[in-house]
């Protein structure tokens, strides 16, 4: 065993941190997941990704023939630094799920269209998967796209589709037969631009009053065939592609660790009236044990990676690393909000707020961790009965 | 990076495991557990014809000359199978001090009759107080002559009824810095004023007393410097807690694998009990506390075998190994049943070690309060 990174990979995570102090605006800072909300910030987040792309980090992790270095490991530290920094500008959508998707189930005419332009960061991508009535049951949507001449006409809504009010493009489930049994067989990977008439979005505002999602309502939005990814009624074999290409999970573990350094930070300054946190053995044990889950969680992600990297495909280890790095997540915000103490309610910006350490805002952003992209529950069912191959019930 | 074991050593976990279901079923676990001795002389001496005791003893003193992640193999075979015996005392308690700063002759004396299986070995380190901080150590060795004369309790020996020799750490010297002096002596426990006494246990693993009424023992049994000890025993206990840790890894999986059988075949209500959801995320729960455990602890173990700096890393890893195996031991006995909670079934072989293992070389709130103090708070 080794588990050191090699010179290479240490240097490469140095040239990160000075590529972010460089060229981020000073004070500037991403929320979860790398996420931005005002109009001002998504600027500043579209020149980071134009600033990667020419960097040639952008798509680091893809294979040399389409023009990455065929670099895993680098493309999780890059992940790892830039959440970590809270530096805006990935590509989560575009680089780390469409392409690999492309790659392997797309035809050529497809690659050539789309690769080159997202490697070059010129286009927004967003992910058109959950439905309401399709959450962890993703084979139960309903969504669907009807062949006409040329054309699939799309009729349905989608929901949490990050990024939608941003997106030139969508990479879309939808049903082309909706009597397949099992029902993943009826379901096809098609590419929406977001130009096309009938498409409405309406934002879904979260309880830190933030417009990270939105729902998607597809009104005869017609789509030409050549769109279509893989086979028809194929498409969930593509969009696992999609969803397997990175499973780290790294940039949850990143945020949250670095919640957990400033939450130390905070706890070593004295407060007002003179009690320090970090004296209290309380304290010390709530953090340790934080920094310990941390620590724990960091090596999980970096196990899928190492996988990854070798060219392996991680089972039930993506799925650990997946449940107790979210819960990871969690646990940090409300460890932060708990030492914090009355202070721990105020809100980034209120007289009397820690701007260096807001839990409060953190607690609410996290709070769907355990949710987003697999609940828990899930995670734990993919444990029990494909890691340890217990009866289905 | 690369986070796989060597061809070697996966080589070395299936004879261990091979050599450990043959020689020692759980029959003979509790055969074992029940006699005198507490140990089998017999495992003791085909563990020494498979190199085991001399695995990190050099080759020079007729040692294997392995590294940590071979022992820690070792011991999750060990920790999954389970074997009573002093091995973890002689190879992660006793050895280390001699390898480290024993003498030539010390070295030459011992380290080969310890590689052949003939020489037990353990360390008398904590006392009454119970605690492994170094102002626990209160044990007093006097210089008389070409003599040092120890009067003083240790308590929680593990093994001193089967030892042939123990390392004693005592207190030549008291001044404002504990960890001053603090010597080590390789103590015969046959010399006169030693009294030793067995206890019974939850890990049923010959914790004894050992009293020392002027206990006279020559200036060549000192290990290292006089008043110079404590780093030798830092250096010490780390070996023993990530031997420990191994034990605990092991023991997880075989709860593991132990409950995942069981509820697939105890029928309840017409179903499988592992068809249940409630089981299906008790079992994943078991899974990731086992999964996470070996991670930190592989990474703590490779560390310390590498001599990096990694004090804060076994302690992380030793409070999420405590209170990962007495989780996953609950579990494992609730999954059973009432049955789990007999002494006629395994499982309760496992939960007395997972009881025994927790307080061992530092709870969980002694080694949060290192990486506590690792963080600079």
């Amino acid at each position: 065993m080794d588990f050191k990174f090699t010179p290479e990979q240490d240097k490469f995570r140095q040239e990160i941190r000075d590529f972010v102090k460089k060229e981020l605006p000073p004070g500037f800072e991403t929320g979860v997941g790398g996420h931005v909300e005002t109009d001002e910030e998504w600027k500043v987040a579209r020149a980071m990704t134009k600033k990667l792309a020419e960097k040639g980090w952008l798509n680091i992790g893809w294979p040399r023939e389409y023009g990455g270095q065929d670099n895993h490991m680098f493309s999780v530290i890059l992940n790892e630094e830039m959440n970590y920094l809270c530096a805006p500008g990935l590509d989560f959508g575009g680089v780390g799920m469409l392409a690999p998707a492309l790659m392997k189930h797309g035809n050529e005419e497809q690659k050539k269209e789309h690769l080159g332009r997202i490697a070059r960061g010129e286009v927004v991508w967003c992910q058109g998967w959950s439905e309401p009535e399709a959450g962890s049951d993703l084979p139960n949507l309903k969504t669907r796209a009807v062949e006409d001449g040329d054309y699939y006409v799309i009729n349905g809504q989608k929901v949490w589709t990050s990024l939608a009010h941003h997106a030139d493009w969508c990479f879309l489930l939808a049903k082309t037969n909706p009597d397949a049994q099992p029902k993943h067989r009826g379901i096809t990977f098609i590419l929406v631009d977001f130009k096309t008439p009938g498409i409405t979005i309406r934002p879904l505002v979260t309880m830190a009053k933030e417009r990270s999602f939105s729902e998607v309502f597809y009104d005869n939005v017609r789509v030409p065939k050549k769109n279509v990814v893989g086979e028809v009624n194929g498409g969930f074999k593509v969009a696992m592609t999609a969803a397997g290409f990175e499973r780290s999970g790294i940039y949850r573990i990143a945020l949250a660790l670095r919640n957990v350094d400033r939450m130390i930070e905070w706890s070593k300054k004295p407060q007002p009236g003179g009690y320090v946190p970090a004296k209290d053995p309380v304290v010390r044990q709530k953090l340790a044990n934080i920094y310990i889950e941390g620590r724990i969680s960091r090596m999980l992600a970096y196990r899928v990676a190492w996988l990854q990297s070798q060219g392996l495909e991680p089972e039930w280890e993506a799925s650990v690393a997946r449940v107790f790095g979210s819960e990871f997540q969690q646990h940090s915000a409300e460890v932060g909000s708990q030492i914090m103490g009355l202070r721990g309610m105020l809100m980034k910006g209120s007289k009397w707020a820690d701007e260096d350490c807001n839990m409060a805002l953190q607690a609410m952003l996290g709070i769907g961790a355990t949710i987003a992209a697999g609940t828990s529950e899930v995670q734990r069912n993919a444990i029990a009965l494909r890691g340890l191959e217990l009866p289905r019930g | 990076m690369d986070l796989d074991f060597t061809q070697e050593q996966d080589m070395l976990r299936n004879s261990a495991r091979d050599f450990l279901t043959t020689e020692c079923d759980k029959k003979k676990v509790r055969e074992i557990e029940e006699s005198a001795e507490g140990y089998s002389a017999e495992i003791w001496r085909k563990m020494a014809e498979l190199g085991w005791q001399g695995l990190m003893i050099p080759e020079e003193y007729d040692g294997m000359g392995m590294g940590l992640m071979d022992l820690l193999v070792i011991f999750e075979e060990i920790g999954r199978n389970i074997l009573p015996s002093p091995f973890l005392a002689t190879v992660a308690l006793g050895v280390p001090p001699i390898v480290e700063a024993g003498t030539e002759e010390m070295k030459k004396d011992f380290l080969p009759r310890v590689a052949s299986g003939e020489v037990i070995l353990t360390l008398a380190l904590t006392e009454p107080s119970a605690g492994y901080s170094p102002d626990c150590i209160k044990l007093k060795a006097e210089a008389k002559g070409d003599n040092f004369v120890l009067n003083g309790i240790k308590l929680f020996v593990e093994f001193a009824s089967a030892a042939d020799y123990m390392v004693v750490a005592a207190r030549t010297r008291s001044g404002a810095d504990p960890t001053e002096g603090i010597t080590l002596f390789l103590v015969d426990s046959k010399s006169p004023g030693i009294k030793i006494e067995p206890f019974a246990t939850t890990g049923m693993d010959r914790q004894c007393e050992v009293a020392f009424d002027n206990v006279s023992v020559p200036k060549s049994s000192v290990i290292g410097e006089v008043d110079k000890g404590w780093h030798i025993i830092e250096k010490t206990l780390k070996i023993a807690t990530v031997a420990k840790m191994a034990e605990m890894s092991g023991g997880m999986q075989a709860i593991l694998d132990m409950s995942v059988a069981y509820a697939k075949e105890r029928v309840q209500y017409g179903r499988p009990i592992g068809s249940y959801q409630a089981i299906q995320h008790m079992l994943a729960d078991m899974f990731i506390r086992s999964f996470t455990s070996k991670n930190i602890l592989y990474e703590a173990a490779w560390m310390a075998a590498e001599g990096i700096d990694c004090d804060a890393k076994v302690s992380t890893a030793k409070a999420w190994c405590n209170e990962a195996y007495k989780k996953v031991a609950e579990d494992g006995v609730q999954v059973h049943g009432a049955i789990g909670t007999t002494r006629d079934h395994d499982m309760g072989l496992y939960y007395r070690r997972a009881m025994a293992a927790f307080p061992t070389y530092g709870d969980t709130e002694d080694h949060r309060e290192v990486v506590a103090i690792s963080l600079g708070l």
